[in-house]
């Protein structure tokens, strides 16, 4: 994989596609339990207002920082948390590859979430982009970190699934 | 201010009832703001650690009205509302920031950081024609000032001039609670969270003084043993009813005889990653208290994870809640670790809070329909008292309604 980042970028941009677009229909489809395996452990994911990130405030509104915490958030998904019925439809667009180093990759990307909840039209519900840092190795890429940094920095009530 | 509809009367089992319509009625929601938010209150509406610099500036909401807090060069912190004496112009449209003065982009009318108007372009005319009449006093026409009162801290603010002194509005027992956490030690600011939740303002302030749901809608705090009706706990209630604060103390997570009727209380539930909720004992006595200050502030201290949660009105229909997430100055690296990770806990994707805020906006929507229906607020009795020392009690919620009528005359 080293070998394709640097040398095949048609290649490359087919991986990352690829990926952007698995990991968007795990979470379209709501198979949370696989969602983990999208990640190193450990690893860090953060969902983070574009405020906080740009005046170097930590706080983010969802951090985890291992595939333990991903599970974490799964299981409050599917068992601890009370909420209502809703869809959600993620979109990524403009992939770049922004900066590597010998083991990943540094990518940035668009994406915006859509919220279907019933008696309602479907609304945009968050916007922002990803700051992701893929490990590339075993044939594979995964996310050792992956920051989305908001727009939409007055949430819709509640952010519930991943983004 | 138009006559109230002459069915809306509250109940007459008083403080046992919660008529629905309090949180529908646009006439009842415009009084609200006259009375309370613009009324002798104190509304929290900045931490000093956000304007740590003279000019430093935030923009804020006091009820519906947008206000500007600033740092003047002298060290003092005022508020204005963020209104052009001119025309009316909102200003002041960034967040955050440094000023030296400010300046409305329509016509270029200039305030200092206090809110006094300092510059009137062509005040005087330009070649002896126009200009202001010779009797126009620059400062009789600056921007509507607030009250400040700033405690070990927090900046609050009020349009009346006739409130009183912020420590005896909050009263003893509560000060006492505030000073636990802002203890005069300076802050550290480590973020902001934003919600819209399309709920009345009222429910936010219910949802915090009802203990009684706590220990049975947040299988996540019931299940970890963060706050349940089986561990010990203490309300505190000023004696207006306005203000209160719920205590508790961590419990263990097992099955008892006395939190049998907790259905939601799973005990093998675990942690994938225990880190997340690895608290440290902070504070003396609680490891959990929720402070509410009447009319729009709570006070979060749930294990090591601080908060201010601001309400913002949004109509009757809809509120905001501003959360800023701090810790102290003297902080060391691992518990800023641990305030950042507990803090999962809370804002719109909180562990806990998410049961919240999507439970008041499934409130809303019953109520919405029923406006001449009413709520039950009978658990543990009809009245209130200053001081419980359990959870299973609707008193926090009665206290309020007391005061919100009396204020309300309703």
């Amino acid at each position: 994989m080293e070998a394709l980042a640097t040398s095949n970028t048609v290649a490359l941009r087919i991986a990352l596609e690829d990926l952007y677009a698995r990991y968007t229909g795990c979470l379209d489809d709501e198979r949370f339990e696989e969602w983990p395996d999208f990640f190193t452990d450990p690893c860090l994911y953060k969902i983070i207002p574009r405020i906080n990130f740009e005046r170097n405030l930590p706080l983010a509104t969802w951090l985890c920082e291992s595939r333990g915490y991903l599970r974490d958030r799964v299981q409050a998904i599917r068992k601890t948390s009370v909420f209502g019925p809703r869809y959600l439809r993620r979109f990524v667009s403009g992939i770049r590859v922004v900066g590597q180093t010998s083991d990943a990759i540094e990518v940035h990307a668009n994406y915006a979430a859509y919220e279907t909840l019933p008696d309602a039209f479907t609304r945009v519900f968050n916007v922002g982009q990803y700051r992701d840092l893929i490990a590339l190795g075993n044939g594979d890429m995964k996310f050792r970190e992956k920051v989305c940094v908001f727009d939409s920095e007055l949430v819709p009530n509640s952010l519930i699934y991943p983004l | 201010m138009l006559p109230m509809q002459p069915h809306r009367q509250w109940p007459a089992q008083g403080g046992a009832r919660v008529p629905y319509w309090i949180y529908t009625d646009a006439d009842l929601y415009a009084r609200e703001q006259e009375r309370i938010f613009c009324g002798p209150s104190w509304n929290y509406v900045a931490l000093e650690a956000e304007l740590p610099n003279a000019g430093d500036f935030k923009r804020t909401f006091v009820g519906d009205r947008s206000v500007v807090i600033a740092r003047d060069t002298d060290g003092s912190v005022h508020a204005f509302e963020n209104r052009c004496a001119h025309r009316g112009v909102q200003f002041c449209q960034a967040q955050l920031g440094n000023n030296k003065e400010f300046m409305c982009p329509y016509h270029q009318w200039t305030y200092n950081l206090r809110g006094d108007l300092i510059g009137v372009p062509f005040r005087r005319g330009l070649k002896a024609q126009g200009g202001m009449p010779s009797d126009f006093e620059l400062k009789q026409n600056g921007l509507r000032k607030l009250k400040v009162a700033c405690r070990h801290g927090v900046v609050f603010a009020s349009f009346a001039n006739e409130v009183e002194p912020f420590e005896d509005y909050l009263t003893p027992p509560l000060l006492e609670l505030f000073d636990r956490v802002f203890d005069g030690r300076e802050l550290k600011v480590l973020g902001y969270s934003r919600q819209l939740t399309p709920a009345n303002w009222k429910l936010m302030f219910e949802n915090i003084k009802d203990p009684y749901h706590a220990t049975l809608l947040h299988v996540f705090l019931i299940s970890f043993g963060l706050n349940r009706a089986d561990q010990p706990q203490r309300l505190v209630i000023d004696q207006t009813g306005r203000h209160a604060a719920g205590m508790s103390w961590r419990g263990d997570q097992k099955r008892t005889e006395d939190n049998a009727e907790m259905r939601s209380l799973i005990e093998d539930l675990r942690l994938n990653d225990p880190t997340m909720l690895a608290p440290v004992k902070e504070f003396e006595h609680y490891t959990i208290c929720l402070m509410t200050v009447w009319p729009n502030l709570i006070v979060q201290q749930q294990s090591n994870t601080l908060a201010m949660r601001q309400l913002i009105t949004r109509g009757p229909g809809a509120f905001e809640l501003a959360w800023t997430f701090f810790g102290y100055v003297s902080d060391d690296e691992e518990m800023t670790k641990r305030r950042l990770r507990q803090a999962n806990l809370m804002g719109p994707a909180g562990f806990v809070s998410i049961d919240d805020s999507e439970v008041m906006a499934f409130t809303q929507r019953g109520i919405e329909a029923a406006p001449d229906a009413s709520g039950i607020i009978e658990m543990d009795g009809r009245g209130w008292k200053a001081e419980e020392l359990h959870a299973i009690t609707e008193s926090e919620i009665r206290a309020f309604y007391d005061y919100y009528r009396k204020v309300m005359e309703l």
